[in-house]
């Protein structure tokens, strides 16, 4: 059965023009689908483009070019009416829930931002009801509404992000690195808390993360992006089994496993990757991975390749994986 | 093998506008010749505070080192160490590689600069043999066109090349300690498997031993022979890598392990989370640091600080639960569930 598509990225790139004429291709021709319900991880290291892609997807960044759809409509073009409605169905949840919250708003009014402009409570009473709603769907509580931010602590105040993003009802969240600032047991409530809150409230996710172990967890789908573009999308049991893409083999192989004879026996086969990340200004033309990929040939410095299904949903951009 | 750094009952706190934060109450571990230690645990748990101490990097004031603490180093207590004393240490004897790479090069000088200061001064090279030495280390550590690569400035290098600089700079005195303080949290997945794989490298051709501080589980398994967990300033577990990892004998261990996705694992369950938050410092609780969090607390564990328990081959852990008295029922380490 064919699931509802709920937001469409077709074609879509984003460059800035970073002086003396130089172009950074930040989103270079990424094409995927995100279905109702679902959580799409998208991951890669740093600089790969992860971020810009996640904002420029709900409108936050002005398209270069492509088209992004959502629920049908197209995210770059709407106005007035329409777009407030858009802004109130897609929420995002930042990665340091340091900068992101107003230290000179109380926990009651930052949670409560998003209710009085869209106008969601009747009157005070229903204010104040909503917020203790939230804070409590969070894991926080009434006597935190009155507080400021600089009281609590960073796992704390990630919640507090959350209750912002949920106070508005959305359907859709971008979640940027929303775990990455945190301790590993903190960590693992708020991904609990997260896939609670989907479960309950039938909420569709981007995750964009780095940490390819958490995305595993919490992501019935993947999509690997390496300086720009989409090298390889699966669900994420099957990208974790049968990965096809030589930088998707080398980005798992380099994560360290918490066993130590299970890493023992990983060593032997572990795929190291030579160099650094180039850099995405003024990409040469070709398959942006293959000044470090042991495959690349001929073909991958003559153009890109593009992003294929190669059977059961499982989409790769490689010249040569039918050679290999 | 010989002890080469013994860490006795180490004390260190903060004197700030809100209190006294006692970061480090009461640590003890020590390192072997040549043997590679990991510390682990969460942020605020007094492992950095641990191994500035050993460096002779707690600033005084606001810093203290509480008496009785003690550290030697091939027997003699380096904090009773004179001026010069110190200089002879660090960088000769310890070396210490930091998590944010550009912040621990100097801007204004390039590179090779940064390594034949080291030189000249630990190991009375002239400025010529110290460049030449400088030029060898960068390409020990993989820095391609190293010839090119010592004129330039840290900001000209990427992330993982600044820290492949800082191990040359930290190596090049051929130190016997290296404390590698999350060397690799700042990085990419790709680059920090190259430098873990640096440090075990140069850890086994020179025979340093590695005090490694990290919040990461995964990185651990790799390399250390020992671990040394870290809960609020304190010591709640220690032993040998597989006891740690098969055998966790202490609640927060066990809790750690589960709290973290395995990629080789597919399960779609629950992460055990850890509720709650580590206590303030600044009052620490009476009792057991970790009581408000651990599922297994019971009365005394609020009340007096737990005992150390002794397990085979130097393996022991500061838990209520292994007291003679305690229930014996429904524990986490009895059976195999914290795999």
């Amino acid at each position: 059965m064919e699931k509802e598509v709920l937001l469409d990225v077709k074609n879509l790139c984003k460059y800035f023009q970073v002086g003396k004429g130089l172009t950074l291709k930040a989103v270079d021709d990424v094409s995927f689908k995100i279905h109702l319900g679902e959580t799409l991880g998208l991951v890669g290291e740093s600089g790969c483009g992860k971020t810009t892609c996640g904002r420029t997807c709900i409108g936050i960044y002005n398209k270069t070019s492509g088209q992004v759809s959502y629920d049908g409509k197209d995210v770059h073009s709407l106005k007035g009416a329409e777009k407030k409605a858009f802004k109130k169905e897609v929420q995002m949840i930042f990665q340091d829930p340091y900068a992101s919250l107003d230290p000179r708003m109380t926990v009651a009014d930052i949670v409560a931002e998003g209710i009085d402009i869209h106008g969601l409570a009747k009157d005070k009473k229903e204010r104040t009801e909503k917020i203790y709603h939230y804070l409590d769907l969070v894991g926080l509580n009434k006597e935190h509404a009155n507080r400021f931010v600089h009281e609590f602590s960073g796992g704390q105040r990630q919640r507090i992000g959350i209750a912002r993003a949920l106070a508005v009802e959305p359907k859709f969240i971008v979640l940027d690195e929303p775990i990455s600032a945190l301790d590993v047991s903190i960590q693992a409530q708020i991904v609990n808390l997260l896939i609670k809150l989907q479960n309950d409230m039938k909420l569709t996710y981007l995750f964009v993360a780095h940490d390819l172990s958490m995305v595993k967890h919490i992501s019935d789908r993947v999509a690997v992006m390496y300086l720009g573009s989409m090298v390889e999308v699966t669900t994420s049991e099957e990208l974790y089994r049968n990965p096809l893409h030589p930088y998707t083999q080398a980005l798992l192989s380099a994560i360290p496993i918490p066993d130590p004879q299970v890493e023992m026996e990983r060593e032997s086969t572990r795929i190291k990757l030579e160099g650094d990340v180039p850099s995405p200004i003024n990409p040469a033309p070709g398959c942006r991975f293959r000044g470090r990929c042991k495959y690349a040939n001929e073909k991958c410095s003559q153009c890109a390749p593009t992003l294929k299904d190669v059977g059961n949903g499982h989409m790769l951009a490689c010249h040569r994986y039918d050679e290999l | 093998m010989d002890k080469l750094l013994e860490v006795k009952d180490l004390k260190v706190s903060y004197h700030t506008y809100a209190g006294e934060v006692q970061s480090v109450r009461g640590v003890s571990f020590d390192v072997n010749e040549g043997e590679a230690v990991a510390i682990v645990g969460e942020s605020g748990c007094g492992k950095s505070v641990t191994s500035k101490s050993i460096m002779g990097l707690i600033k005084t004031p606001p810093g203290e080192i509480k008496k009785g603490s003690e550290i030697l180093y091939k027997g003699r207590n380096i904090l009773d160490f004179t001026q010069k004393e110190w200089s002879e240490y660090r960088g000769n004897e310890v070396s210490i590689i930091f998590q944010d790479a550009l912040a621990s090069l100097n801007p204004t000088m390039t590179v090779g600069k940064q390594i034949v200061e080291n030189l000249m001064m630990h190991r009375s090279m002239s400025k010529k043999e110290a460049f030449e030495e400088a030029v060898r280390l960068l390409k020990l550590v993989g820095i391609p066109n190293a010839e090119e690569r010592v004129n330039q400035y840290p900001h000209e290098y990427s992330g993982g090349m600044r820290q492949r600089a800082m191990i040359a700079i930290a190596y090049a005195c051929q130190p016997n300690l290296l404390i590698a303080d999350e060397p690799t949290t700042a990085l990419d997945v790709t680059i920090q498997a190259q430098i873990m794989d640096l440090i075990k490298d140069l850890q086994k051709k020179m025979n340093t031993a590695v005090i490694l501080i990290t919040h990461d589980l995964g990185v651990v398994a790799n390399i250390a022979s020992r671990i040394v967990v870290m809960y609020s300033g304190k010591i709640v577990e220690r032993g040998f890598r597989d006891d740690i990892f098969y055998r966790p004998k202490h609640p927060y261990t066990c809790a750690l392990l589960k709290a973290v996705p395995r990629l080789d694992l597919s399960n779609k369950q629950k992460l055990a989370s850890i509720e709650g938050t580590p206590p303030d410092l600044i009052s620490p609780p009476k009792g057991c640091p970790f009581c408000t969090r651990c599922e297994y607390c019971m009365d005394i564990c609020c009340e007096q600080a737990p005992m150390t328990t002794h397990f085979e081959d130097g393996h022991e852990a500061a838990c209520w639960l292994h007291h003679p008295l305690a229930p014996k029922d429904n524990l986490p380490f009895k059976t195999e569930e914290c795999k």
